[in-house]
């Protein structure tokens, strides 16, 4: 291939491993006979096939029970024999449609959906105001076509712009910088008992006081997480992140007389507007107004809180990406060494990135402690950092839409599958959808890492046009440290 | 390390009683320069002068060290001995040098001139302040990022200071929008040098190898540097991009305050654009002077042809030849 030549002209730019075989076995001619051939393909899956009889024999062919007199073998031919030939099946239609020819069909499939976003290429930018329109009304939308059921919705909006919030953020340090970050939830915990803590400690601290307060705690926090792992490169980074998130956890759990340990801290405030408290009676806010008091107006209000906060995370980012600080993330994560030899410190980048995205975290933090009105150490485990890493990659490395789209596909989604009453239909009446949670995500994950292995959205528009505005494709596009 | 500054370079090659130009106004000196990898001594005591205004060619075999100088001059490596001094300003401004080295200094300005000693800065402070760019041997674009947003991000210094550290930027001063406009027309006029104007809007990934090259160097002259380090520019380039390099490369330095230092394979490139070699090998500098000087010099041939074991020379004619270089070589050698 090309790329063993001296004079491999992007060689150094290209991406490595799985997603450069991938992109590469596009350019390849049809491999050779034996590779496609049917037999071969049959041959692959008997061999799968018969591995699976071997190891399953064990597993699945052979149950036993303890019977009066010792143990007793039951064989279970049938279900072994299921097994195999699921294996069988699957494996042979993989090699026929993906493994074993010249155009696999997961290829086909990303690039049926690629042309779709050539062929509107201001498909992005319309979703985008759709989304957006529909974010400002969604409080009246749902009081007015769902009544009765409107409480229920807004919440699970507060919870999708939550996520949404926490996506851009994180999407700075990973998708912009390229600082694969597993520990962001560190930052999210540090916001929410920084209000918590100062709520409780002093009485005129109130959600709008303690708001900057979380952000610049957790940006410290930021900057001393960033400060040892300006270092690393790659795994090592991940690694000490994900352990710092959990050392913050572990303190959290454990310092009970500071921080509750795990019986958290309850009677947290609400937010207030411009002072008027959503309560019912003489000074609340509904009476100031002269309305009838409703419970849902508290949630409308948080719901547009959140939403606030998280349309100001997004034009920062995007207003920071045309800056030179920006573009300074950009080029850290294209290529570190030659940002050096132009003169950019790359420590202080990484530091802004680091202090960024953990500040938003931080809001977010102070946010969710708010609505809850109750945290504890439980709410920031490794799965949430997990959760907002996955939302961010499937949602494709700095793309802003694509957070929004895989927020509302992940989070939505599993809340939608509570409501499917067919489901427990099906599968009896015991079935709970979200204990399958993490099951659908990770075949969501696979599936979508699949046909778009750099997520949903996976062009980058360019900072700077001079004549024509040409969105970049993720091929060109480095991915960072630690990826 | 005073002492070292006395007289800066001393010779290899033997030279007629004048002080060459290069050691007259040099840019940049360095100085006992010796970089140690375990065992391995990748360079060794060497010591040259790159005079201003100048194209010095730095050449030799390969694994002879001359990307290790790069990495020691750009602050890459830390050297493990020596002193690259830098300078802004004419003439050898010793008493600046022998000041900022006995101070303990990393740099020091008086005026318009300064003095930077390289081996005490941090890399980017190198391309920042003592201004001193460089292209690297096996390209190192932002592959991901248009041509243009490539050339930007050289402007990076430059921008901030304009949208103070980003806050005027962020809440759009006007000092920030002009300074962007700049930097752009700036851009746009590298790219029109290096003929690239016509793929300003494309990822820097998709050129061809030798538009990419063109855009590095490109890139490293938006830093606007007194000195441009080129490591091999013409490797893997046919002979019309070749022939338009160099031509390049003599406009940067006719019209632009920037000496270039260069590390190149092709002899026909170096002795046609070059007022300064200097060659390496093994890590020690056999031969220091100007194009033709260099060429003629036994120990040059010797070094290039590679006569470390005659029993693989079988053609009687070349073993001659080979052994009257030899000859030379160590004669020149016991006699200096
Ligand atoms: N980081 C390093 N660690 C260990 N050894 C190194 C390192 N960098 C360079 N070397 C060694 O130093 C010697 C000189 O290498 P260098 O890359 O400077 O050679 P060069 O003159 O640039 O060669 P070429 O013409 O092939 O580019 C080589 O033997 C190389 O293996
Ligand atoms: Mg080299």
């Amino acid at each position: 291939m090309a790329a063993g030549t001296p004079t491999a002209p992007t060689a150094s730019n290209r991406p490595q491993g799985a997603q450069r075989a991938l992109e590469e076995r596009g350019d390849m001619p049809p491999a050779a006979d034996h590779r496609t051939s049917m037999a071969g393909s049959l041959r692959d899956a008997a061999t799968a096939a018969f591995l699976v009889f071997v190891l399953g024999f064990f597993f699945l062919g052979v149950r036993s029970d303890i019977a009066p007199g010792g143990l007793t073998l039951t064989f279970r031919w049938g279900l072994l024999a299921i097994a195999v030939a699921i294996v069988f099946g699957a494996r042979l239609l993989l090699n026929i449609f993906v493994f074993r020819t010249a155009r696999p069909l997961t290829q086909r499939m990303g690039g049926a959906i690629s042309a779709q976003g050539r062929a509107f290429p201001n498909l992005g930018k319309w979703l985008g105001r759709a989304l957006f329109a529909f974010a400002v009304i969604l409080p009246f939308f749902f009081t007015y076509f769902f009544p009765g059921r409107e409480r229920q919705y807004i919440d699970l909006a507060i919870l999708i712009m939550t996520y949404i919030m926490l996506g851009w953020g994180l999407n700075i340090v990973v998708g912009l910088a390229g600082l694969l970050d597993l520990g962001y939830v560190a930052f999210y915990a540090v916001g929410a008992y920084s209000f918590a803590l100062l709520a409780q400690h002093f009485e005129f601290i109130g959600f709008w006081t303690a708001l900057p307060l979380a952000g610049l705690l957790a940006a410290f926090w930021g900057i001393i997480l960033g400060f040892p792992v300006l270092r690393l490169r790659g795994d090592y980074l991940a690694i000490v992140t994900l352990a710092f998130g959990e050392i913050i956890r572990v303190v959290l759990l454990n310092w009970y007389e500071f921080t509750g340990g795990p019986d958290g801290i309850s009677g947290i405030p609400k937010p207030t507007f411009f002072g008027l408290e959503f309560v019912r009676g003489e000074g609340g806010f509904a009476d100031f107004f002269g309305i009838p008091f409703h419970n849902i107006h508290r949630f409308i209000y948080l719901y547009y809180i959140i939403f606030i906060l998280a349309i100001i995370t997004n034009l920062v980012t995007l207003r920071l990406r045309k800056m030179p600080v920006g573009r300074a993330w950009e080029a850290l994560r294209e290529d570190e060494i030659a940002c050096r030899s132009l003169g950019i410190n790359t420590t202080n980048t990484k530091l802004t990135a680091f202090a960024l995205g953990a500040m938003f975290g931080g809001f977010a933090g102070s946010f969710f402690a708010t609505r809850q009105g109750f945290i504890s150490p439980e709410s920031f485990t490794f799965l949430e950092s997990a959760i907002i890493l996955a939302i961010v990659v499937l949602g494709g490395l700095g793309s802003q839409i694509g957070v929004v789209i895989s927020s509302i596909v992940m989070i939505g989604g599993i809340e939608l599958l509570r409501n499917l009453g067919f489901l427990s239909q099906i599968f009896g009446p015991n079935f709970e959808p979200t204990q399958y949670r993490m099951l659908i995500f990770g075949i969501a994950m696979v599936l979508i890492m699949v046909w778009k292995p750099r997520g949903l959205v996976s062009t980058r528009e360019p900072t700077a046009v001079l004549k024509e505005k040409k969105r970049i494709g993720a091929d060109m596009v480095a991915q960072g440290e630690g990826h | 390390m005073v002492s070292a500054s006395q007289s800066a370079a001393p010779a290899a090659a033997p030279m007629t009683g004048e002080q060459r130009k290069w050691d007259i106004d040099p840019v940049l000196t360095v100085e006992h320069l010796t970089m140690r990898f375990g065992g391995l001594v990748a360079v060794n005591d060497l010591s040259f002068n790159v005079g201003r205004g100048d194209i010095t060619a730095l050449i030799g075999p390969n694994g002879a060290g001359k990307t290790t100088v790069f990495n020691c001059v750009t602050g890459f490596y830390k050297p493990t001995e020596g002193r690259t001094v830098m300078r802004h300003g004419a003439g050898l401004l010793q008493d600046m040098v022998d000041e900022v080295t006995a101070g303990g200094l990393r740099s020091i300005r008086d005026g318009d001139k300064a003095v930077f000693l390289l081996e005490r800065m941090p890399d980017f402070e190198i391309s920042q302040f003592a201004r001193v760019a460089r292209t690297f041997q096996n390209i190192r674009l932002f592959g991901g990022m248009t041509v243009l947003e490539n050339l930007m991000v050289a402007q990076h210094n430059t921008l901030m200071t304009a949208s103070i550290y980003t806050i005027g930027g962020l809440i759009g001063l006007p000092g920030y929008r002009v300074a962007e406009k700049a930097a752009k027309e700036k851009a746009v006029y590298w790219l029109e040098r290096t003929r690239l104007i016509e793929r300003a809007d494309d990822p820097a990934a998709d050129l061809p190898y030798g538009d990419q090259r063109r855009l590095e160097i490109a890139r490293a002259m938006c830093t606007e540097p007194h000195l441009l380090c080129l490591d091999e520019p013409a490797a893997g380039l046919n002979p019309r991009e070749s022939a338009e390099l160099n031509e390049l490369l003599q406009f940067i330095r006719a019209e632009h305050a920037t000496s270039i230092l260069l590390i190149e394979h092709d002899m026909g490139v170096v002795m046609e654009i070059s007022d300064h070699v200097v060659v390496l090998d093994y890590g020690v500098k056999i031969a220091d002077g100007d194009a033709i000087q260099v060429k003629n010099d036994p120990k040059v041939i010797a070094a290039y042809l590679g006569v470390d074991d005659e029993a693989e020379i079988d053609i009687p004619e070349v073993r001659k030849d080979l052994e009257e270089v030899e000859q030379a070589a160590s004669d020149e050698g016991s006699a200096s």
